[in-house]
């Protein structure tokens, strides 16, 4: 049988699924005990021991300093600057491609300006940012929707230009006006789609949040990585790193939810 | 009632329609015949509005027809007739709901349940009042189609356009939608116009057959010359005379002929 057709069964399946993970394991802790075996204070390939003491030292010890459980006040100053900077995206970008994908006026003005405004790299006016907004939480916000909106625009407005041109005309013969024909059709047909371009641009998300937090921040997960690089605290970072990428995954995996469950009509909202 | 003057529809230097002149009175059943790409389906965009003619007029009622689409003029396309994301029912009330409602697009209370009940009795006169709750996705071809013609119908327009409604149906399917076309056709009072690819269809279901096709022909330059009606055949139904099945026959072989030609 030809290898394009040989697909895997139930539990080949599960094996298959699981085995790049165990093999990344596996490499990881022979590598890390070899090490330790050769030098106890090796810090940089730390022992699950060494890795869950520090992990359970961020969760469930008060910190001296601040008296606040480190790892999840972090967590949820990058989650709410995350979610506020999603939102904050997700409108802005639907309002603006409703806008160009509807009329044809809107879109001669505004398509080629979004088209450029979007290949502005967002790290480089990043200091802007920091001059205008200031250090604390606004830049931050404002660096993840500089980022990704542009992005989102130029996605949406190709998705509307992918409704139907029948669906316009027959929306108009069924006495819709500008207004009602963006409510009931356009609207519509949009909101999954921002959904699958939020997913899209999740990644480019976290990272400017981390890239954010790393330059000037007190808290955030992004900011707790890079203060203890000083230290080679190996022991923390890679735990966190583990922990970003469990909450990028499960985001993803809501939205996809979501959008199965609020647009059945939508191909499933497995795309 | 619909008057087309010296109409002509160009495409850059590609001349799609030339000097088209018809009248057709109010309840007429137009079907629209002739090879692929004479223009049939162009003037059955610029009959909706979709686009503007070159130069000539067409009359409704003696006045220009509004340059965009509007609710006067119904229409069933081939494909994406209907919005994927409604319910059938929903699809259906659009129509209801759009024009008494410029602001939300909805209706609330008592005229939504009055909408759905009409909308109700309208599906269920296209076959379709089991199938209320129901996505278009979830419909087969014809059905999908019988959600269209309910949509279209709801809004009781002045004219209703159908492009190739009925292309893409198989056979069985294809005779149900005629006898449920015609059905509403007599009953409705309907002035329609009909594309269509199929000659047979076009006799059986309409009462005036146009022939789109090219009059004149340059090898040399094949976008110089536009199609016109070539032949426009009035048909008796319930008296078949004798000299318009002769006629008809000579069309749809020169028609036949063409269609070979094109392929």
């Amino acid at each position: 049988m030809r290898l394009i057709n040989r697909h895997p069964g139930r539990t080949g399946g599960l094996m298959l699924l699981l085995l790049p993970f165990v093999v990344l394991l596996v490499v990881y802790f022979a590598g890390s005990s070899m090490r330790l075996a050769a030098n106890p204070d090796d810090k940089l390939l730390p022992s699950a021991t060494q890795m869950s003491d520090a992990m359970r030292s961020a969760a469930f010890t008060e910190d001296k300093r601040t008296g606040e459980y480190l790892l999840w006040a972090d967590t949820s100053s990058s989650l709410r600057r995350l979610g506020i900077g999603l939102i904050v995206s997700a409108v802005i970008a639907l309002a603006t491609a409703l806008a160009t994908g509807s009329f044809p006026l809107a879109s001669a003005t505004l398509s080629p300006f979004i088209t450029v405004i979007s290949m502005v790299p967002p790290l480089a006016v990043l200091p802007i940012l920091f001059i205008v907004f200031g250090l604390d939480e606004l830049s931050k916000v404002v660096l993840i929707v500089v980022g990704i909106t542009p992005m989102i625009i130029r996605d949406l407005h190709a998705r509307a230009g992918e409704i139907p041109a029948e669906l316009w005309v027959k929306a108009q013969t069924l006495g819709a006006n500008s207004w009602t024909l963006i409510l009931r059709l356009v609207l519509p047909q949009l909101l999954p789609r921002l959904l699958v371009a939020m997913r899209l641009s999740l990644g480019a998300a976290w990272l400017f949040l981390i890239a954010a937090e790393a330059i000037a921040s007190t808290d955030g997960l992004g900011y707790r990585i890079f203060l203890v690089r000083r230290y080679l605290s190996m022991d923390m970072i890679l735990p966190y790193v583990a922990w970003i990428t469990l909450l990028a995954w499960l985001t993803d995996e809501l939205l996809r939810r979501l959008t199965q469950w609020c647009f059945p009509w939508y191909g499933g909202g497995a795309r | 009632m619909i008057v087309v003057r010296n109409l002509w529809k160009n495409y850059g230097d590609q001349v799609v329609l030339e000097r088209l002149n018809l009248t057709v009175k109010e309840g007429e059943f137009c079907s629209m015949v002739g090879a692929s790409g004479c223009g049939k389906s162009t003037f059955l965009r610029l009959l909706l509005g979709q686009e503007q003619a070159t130069r000539g007029e067409i009359l409704l009622d003696g006045q220009p027809l509004p340059a965009e689409p509007d609710a006067h003029r119904g229409v069933v396309f081939q494909r994406y007739s209907v919005f994927d994301h409604l319910s059938v029912l929903r699809n259906v009330m659009l129509g209801l709901e759009l024009p008494r409602a410029k602001f939300t697009g909805r209706l609330f209370g008592a005229q939504r349940r009055a909408a759905r009940d009409e909308a109700a009795a309208m599906l269920e006169r296209v076959g379709l009042g089991a199938a209320l709750n129901k996505y278009p996705q979830q419909l087969s071809g014809g059905m999908q189609q019988r959600l269209a013609i309910a949509q279209a119908l709801m809004m009781k327009p002045r004219v209703l356009l159908l492009d190739e409604p009925f292309g893409a149906l198989d056979p069985g399917i294809r005779k149900d939608m005629h006898g449920l076309l015609s059905e509403l056709w007599r009953e409705s009072k309907l002035t329609i116009f009909m594309v269509t690819h199929d000659l047979k269809e076009g006799f059986t279901l309409g009462s005036r057959v146009l022939v789109f096709d090219k009059v004149r022909a340059d090898p040399q330059a094949p976008g110089a010359y536009g199609a016109r009606i070539t032949y426009d055949i009035p048909l008796d139904r319930t008296r078949e005379s004798a000299s318009a099945l002769h006629i008809a026959q000579a069309a749809m072989q020169g028609a036949s002929k063409i269609e070979l030609v094109s392929d």
